[in-house]
């Protein structure tokens, strides 16, 4: 009886112990869920191109599918649809493909929406040179870590007098902050060596000066990563000439726009650039920035390389390391054989045999 | 002219704070817009050489290597008896007051012309000391920098076949320099831009489009986000491209751009945009053709000129060593001596430039040779000597 008593005790305490580190609902039997936006255009081909490649690497990821079209919430306020803004909330991890931006439909952007709606802060492009796929660079291997939330692109545009019309760049401390904390745990938990900040402090003393203080205080506080802040323009001089000499890049978001486009541009441009978005609260979207192409939508031309490497970023980003290098190696792998390459690619394959050769590869591996 | 001067002076009255800015929208306003377009076509003249037919230009040595790239251009000039005197005004970057770069300024209203070095800005000093370099041009309203980047024969890059002309707003846009701390830990700065200055430029970019005979101007800009300022410089453009049919006229968002400008740029002829953008544009460029050392810039207002390296460095980490690449600064001295009308000389020292590099190819370091600055700016003088008619003892 006291035995009894002294078993159910005990499994009491264990049980509250256990509770003390609660497993995210998401976690069953290993499996993480991750909410997957197909987006429009090519969006739903490269999606499921990217579905089965997970299949066949037998990456312990469940889909969950939801779209994102603006709705009218009350008070006439736009939002994502609540289904898709609880699926995210709840698996903190999510893929998207493009998404259409209509002209004049009366909402903003889509991908302007969720990044209010999930306060993304920092967008993160690595750039690596892809074997197979030549450009004028090889060696490229930086990443571009831009702040996403305020900068050049808060959008509050004023008509002073006929004729004369005021920009209003924000930078605020918290941002600043935040993204340059960021920018530095990148660093340190992939084993980067060093962090350059980029700005314009000679011309925008306050603003620019703000945000490079920032990164000064938050690289005081991570002494192992070296640091360095260099011009805009010197920055752009030098990428164009050697961008080997560079490291990990954090910016505001003007310059970040345009860094990291040239950086896409200096691998192959957007077809081959993954993406992805950190916000607060742990979420984060990794997605293809490429277009829509809805001139080759449904054709089985598209090119999923974007989708699959920003996939690849994300399983990284989840510690599932074996299953993102396998994945990895595989579509490297088969843009270095150049046997089978969709059209942007310069073969003449289809978007599902590429994928096929992609899925045996990475059986192969196994 | 004398009514313009009284709008200008009554809107300085009625307005100080806004000054200059609100001058400019008032003289849209009065005088219609086709009056004020020719008003600003009257071409730049040079100013006329007054002491004995020797012109004065104004030096300002700067920071960095500036003060021995001048110097080269000095001894280049003296060698090839070019008529030139140089008045050399120092601005010295580590004071905060301005009575530096207000002489140079005053010199150079005096002599219409001047060839500059990058002068530094310190951005540890408090906000308030603005950079002198941008005081420089907004004071003498030096609304357009040109810059022409070509690819050199006798150098190695990546691409090939680049000849692009960019066309950049100098005086406004992101460097209005105008920012404030309205909360604590919030900081906006303000990026102007006017229709009238909008309209300068590309017209500006026009005429020099037609002028030296290319078909195809492309506007820079970022108006998908920027509605209404790029907006505005956007349909600016596209006012004076309907002046000038026999131009093309096209525009690129500048990501885009500078994604292009990597893989394929050759695609580009004439570019025009805004300040910042011209910035990146113009850096990426040069880059693109072999870097810093080689391409020359020029700053043209209304009534001055300033001609400098086209990518503003200070080169403070090689300064001293003998090691700088002349060839941006002679050229930016050859493009003063075209504006000048001296283009006999101007086209001697050029073709004992590109001697050097293309033929001679005796390189400096940051194109991958091993010459010095003296051995390169003895070379181009040993040029000059053997093609040019009057020289002095080298």
């Amino acid at each position: 009886m006291a035995g009894k008593a002294w078993r159910s005790s005990v499994s009491r305490v264990v049980g509250a112990l256990k509770k003390e580190a609660p497993q995210p609902r998401t976690f069953m039997r290993g499996i993480q869920t991750v909410t997957l936006i197909p987006g429009d255009g090519i969006g739903p081909e490269i999606s499921t191109a990217v579905m089965e490649i997970f299949d066949a690497a037998k990456a312990p990821i469940q889909w969950e599918e939801r779209n994102v079209t603006a709705i009218q919430g009350p008070g006439g306020k736009w939002m994502i649809p609540p289904d898709a803004k609880e699926s995210m909330d709840r698996n903190k991890i999510g893929l998207k493909g493009p998404l259409k931006t209509p002209i004049a439909a009366g909402h903003p952007s889509m991908n302007l929406l969720l990044r209010k709606t999930f306060d993304l802060y920092a967008n993160v492009r690595p750039c690596v040179s892809i074997e197979g796929y030549k450009t004028p660079y090889t060696d490229v291997d930086l990443v571009t870590i831009r702040e996403n939330t305020e900068g050049e692109y808060s959008g509050i545009e004023h008509l002073i007098v006929d004729g004369v019309v005021q920009s209003i760049k924000l930078i605020t401390e918290q941002a600043s902050q935040r993204i340059a904390e960021y920018a530095f745990e990148y660093a340190r938990n992939n084993q980067r060596a060093s962090v350059t900040a980029v700005h314009k402090a000679n011309i925008m003393r306050m603003s620019d000066g703000l945000f490079l203080r920032k990164c000064r205080e938050a690289a005081e506080k991570h002494k192992d990563v070296k640091f360095t802040e260099m011009y805009l323009d010197t920055v752009c001089l030098n990428m164009v000439q050697d961008p080997t000499q560079f490291d990990v890049l954090v910016m505001p978001n003007l310059y970040g726009d345009i860094l990291s486009d040239l950086c896409a541009g200096l691998i192959g441009g957007l077809g081959v650039t993954p993406s992805g978005n950190i916000g607060a609260n742990g979420v984060a979207i990794f997605e293809s920035v490429h277009g829509t192409a809805p001139d080759i939508a449904g054709k089985d031309m598209a090119n999923p390389t974007a989708l699959l490497l920003s996939a690849v970023m994300m399983l990284r980003h989840m510690g599932l390391h074996g299953h993102a290098k396998k994945i990895e190696t595989a579509c490297f792998d088969i843009i270095r054989d150049k046997k089978v390459l969709t059209k942007d690619l310069g073969g003449n394959s289809k978007c599902s045999e590429f994928t096929k050769a992609i899925c045996q590869r990475v059986r192969d591996l196994d | 002219m004398a009514a313009h001067s009284a709008v200008l002076s009554m809107s300085k009255i009625i307005n100080p704070f806004w000054g200059g800015r609100l001058g400019n929208t008032v003289k849209c306003c009065t005088l219609s817009s086709m009056q004020l377009i020719t008003y600003e076509m009257l071409m730049l003249q040079p100013p006329p050489a007054k002491y004995g037919g020797r012109h004065t230009v104004t030096l300002i040595p700067g920071d960095g290597i500036g003060p021995e790239l001048l110097n080269h251009v000095k001894e280049v000039f003296r060698f090839s008896c070019v008529p030139v005197d140089f008045e050399v005004v120092h601005v010295n970057s580590a004071l905060e007051s301005e009575d530096d770069i207000n002489n140079a300024i005053t010199a150079i209203r005096r002599n219409g012309v001047a060839l500059k070095g990058n002068i530094e800005t310190n951005h540890t000093m408090a906000p308030s000391v603005k950079s002198r370099n941008n005081l420089l041009r907004t004071s003498l309203d030096l609304y357009a920098n040109v810059m022409h980047c070509q690819s050199l024969p006798g150098v190695q890059t990546r691409h090939k076949n680049i000849d692009i002309m960019i066309i950049r707003e100098n005086t406004e846009g992101e460097y209005s320099s105008l920012e404030h701390e309205s909360v604590s830990g919030v900081v906006e700065c303000l990026k102007i831009i006017t229709r009238n200055n909008s309209l300068r430029i590309a017209d500006y970019a026009f005429r020099l489009a037609r002028e030296k005979g290319r078909s195809r101007v492309t506007a820079v800009h970022k108006a998908n986000i920027m509605k209404l300022g790029d907006g505005l410089f956007l349909q600016c453009c596209r006012e004076v491209a309907s002046g000038y049919p026999d131009i093309t006229f096209d525009s690129m968002i500048v990501d885009n751009t500078t994604m292009q400008l990597v893989s394929k740029p050759q695609q580009f002829d004439v570019m025009v945009m805004p300040n910042l953008y011209g910035n990146v544009v113009s850096n990426v460029c040069a880059g693109l053709v072999g870097g810093p050392g080689l391409v020359p810039g020029a700053n043209y207002g209304r009534d001055y000129a300033v001609f400098e390296t086209a990518t503003r460095n200070t080169g403070k980490s090689i300064a001293g060593r003998n090691i700088a690449n002349p060839t941006a600064m002679l050229l930016a001295g050859c493009m003063m001596l075209d504006h000048l009308r001296l283009y006999d000389y101007a086209s001697m020292i050029r073709n004992a430039i590109l001697t050097t590099m293309n033929e001679t190819r005796l390189h400096t370091a940051d194109i991958g040779g091993q010459g010095t600055t003296s051995e390169v700016v003895q070379s181009i003088m040993r040029n000059i000597q053997s093609k040019g008619p009057l020289t002095t003892d080298l």
